[in-house]
């Protein structure tokens, strides 16, 4: 067997599923940010339909500012959702097949109605207990990884890349020590 | 205001949503297992996924103001994302980075995971919204405190 060079060692390393599935999908989703600003002016973040929809419940002064703004994001929450389905009804499923794609090994595969469905193995509690971190932190931090990760680096945002640096260097600390401590999934 | 909206504004969110949706799906954002290997420096492949996101924005945020005055479906004018900065930032980013490194999940790709059938996600979307609606009970009530005395905004 003839060794591969050292530069694709270390990209097979780096990079164990290729990198065509993320470059290809970060392109989709910028460009469904872009279709939405380019028509409406919009910079859209997915984190404020969290508190715009608690003022459809919630009389709290803090959500009544998204009141003007809480139906389309709930209609661009949908369409996130909707589009994840038609990913899992054609990529997903194999009826488009690509070699852009690498399925990976993550999670458990479960079919319904000849859709191919996926399920991941995280455990519920990390999912919850994190889950109560995100939605405060997100929304005293002013954005999440599609606001503040997407928009705001796209815009050259200063506060955005700070707010990039910070949530992602905590996040790395974090998994750490989570995995360290034996954690898995 | 929604009454004035262009009859095409809705359609466009939710096909940008669709596709926003779709790219998480593909990326394997959506798929919690995979952020996880990337905070745990197992694969790298992330970094492509938000600075390709970025960098397609960006070029967007940069030209249309150049080439137009105003959005065709709102009238709004074209600006970038500009936040002002403030301790916030730090301090919501540092929680936010909690709940990202122990769940692998953050909002956008919940909504996806949802789509490609992670019912198993309706519970870190149960604690995004307990998590949004404590910071905005707590905001809520010191707004309230701190406009109170003075009456001043």
């Amino acid at each position: 067997m003839v060794a591969d060079p050292v530069p694709l060692q270390l990209a097979a390393e780096l990079f164990p599923n290729g990198i065509s599935r993320y470059a290809v999908g970060g392109l989709l989703v910028g460009l469904g940010a872009v279709v939405i600003y380019i028509g409406t002016g919009i910079p859209a973040g997915a984190s404020t339909f969290l508190e715009s929809t608690l003022s459809y419940v919630s009389g709290q002064s803090r959500f009544q500012q998204y009141v003007s703004s809480r139906d389309w994001r709930v209609v661009f929450t949908l369409g996130i959702i909707l589009g994840g389905l038609a990913f899992a009804a054609t990529v997903q499923s194999g009826v488009i097949t690509t070699s852009l794609y690498q399925p990976g090994t993550t999670g458990e595969l479960y079919e319904v109605g000849g859709v191919t469905l996926w399920s991941t193995d995280v455990q519920a509690w990390r999912l919850l207990v994190g889950g109560v971190f995100v939605g405060i932190g997100t929304r005293i931090g002013k954005g999440c990884t599609s606001g503040h990760g997407v928009c705001g680096v796209g815009s050259a945002s200063k506060t955005s890349l700070v707010g990039v640096a910070t949530f992602l260097t905590v996040a790395i600390v974090t998994a750490q020590i989570v995995a360290a401590l034996g954690v898995s999934p | 205001m929604s009454e004035n909206r262009h009859p095409l504004f809705m359609p466009l969110i939710l096909v940008g949503g669709l596709i926003f949706g779709f790219g998480l799906g593909f990326s394997q954002m959506a798929r919690p297992e995979v952020v996880l290997n990337f905070l745990q420096f197992e694969d790298f492949g992330l970094l492509f996924v938000m600075f390709g996101a970025a960098i397609v924005s960006g070029i967007a945020f940069a030209v249309m103001p150049r080439i137009r005055d105003s959005a065709p479906l709102t009238g709004d004018r074209y600006e970038r994302r500009l936040k002002p900065f403030d301790r916030n930032v730090l301090i919501g980013g540092a929680i936010f980075g909690v709940g990202w490194g122990l769940s692998g999940i953050c909002p956008g790709a919940a909504y996806a995971s949802l789509g490609v059938g992670n019912v198993s996600i309706l519970w870190a979307l149960a604690g995004m919204f307990v998590g949004a609606y404590l910071q905005g009970v707590w905001r809520s009530k010191r707004a309230a405190a701190d406009a109170a005395p003075t009456g001043a905004d």
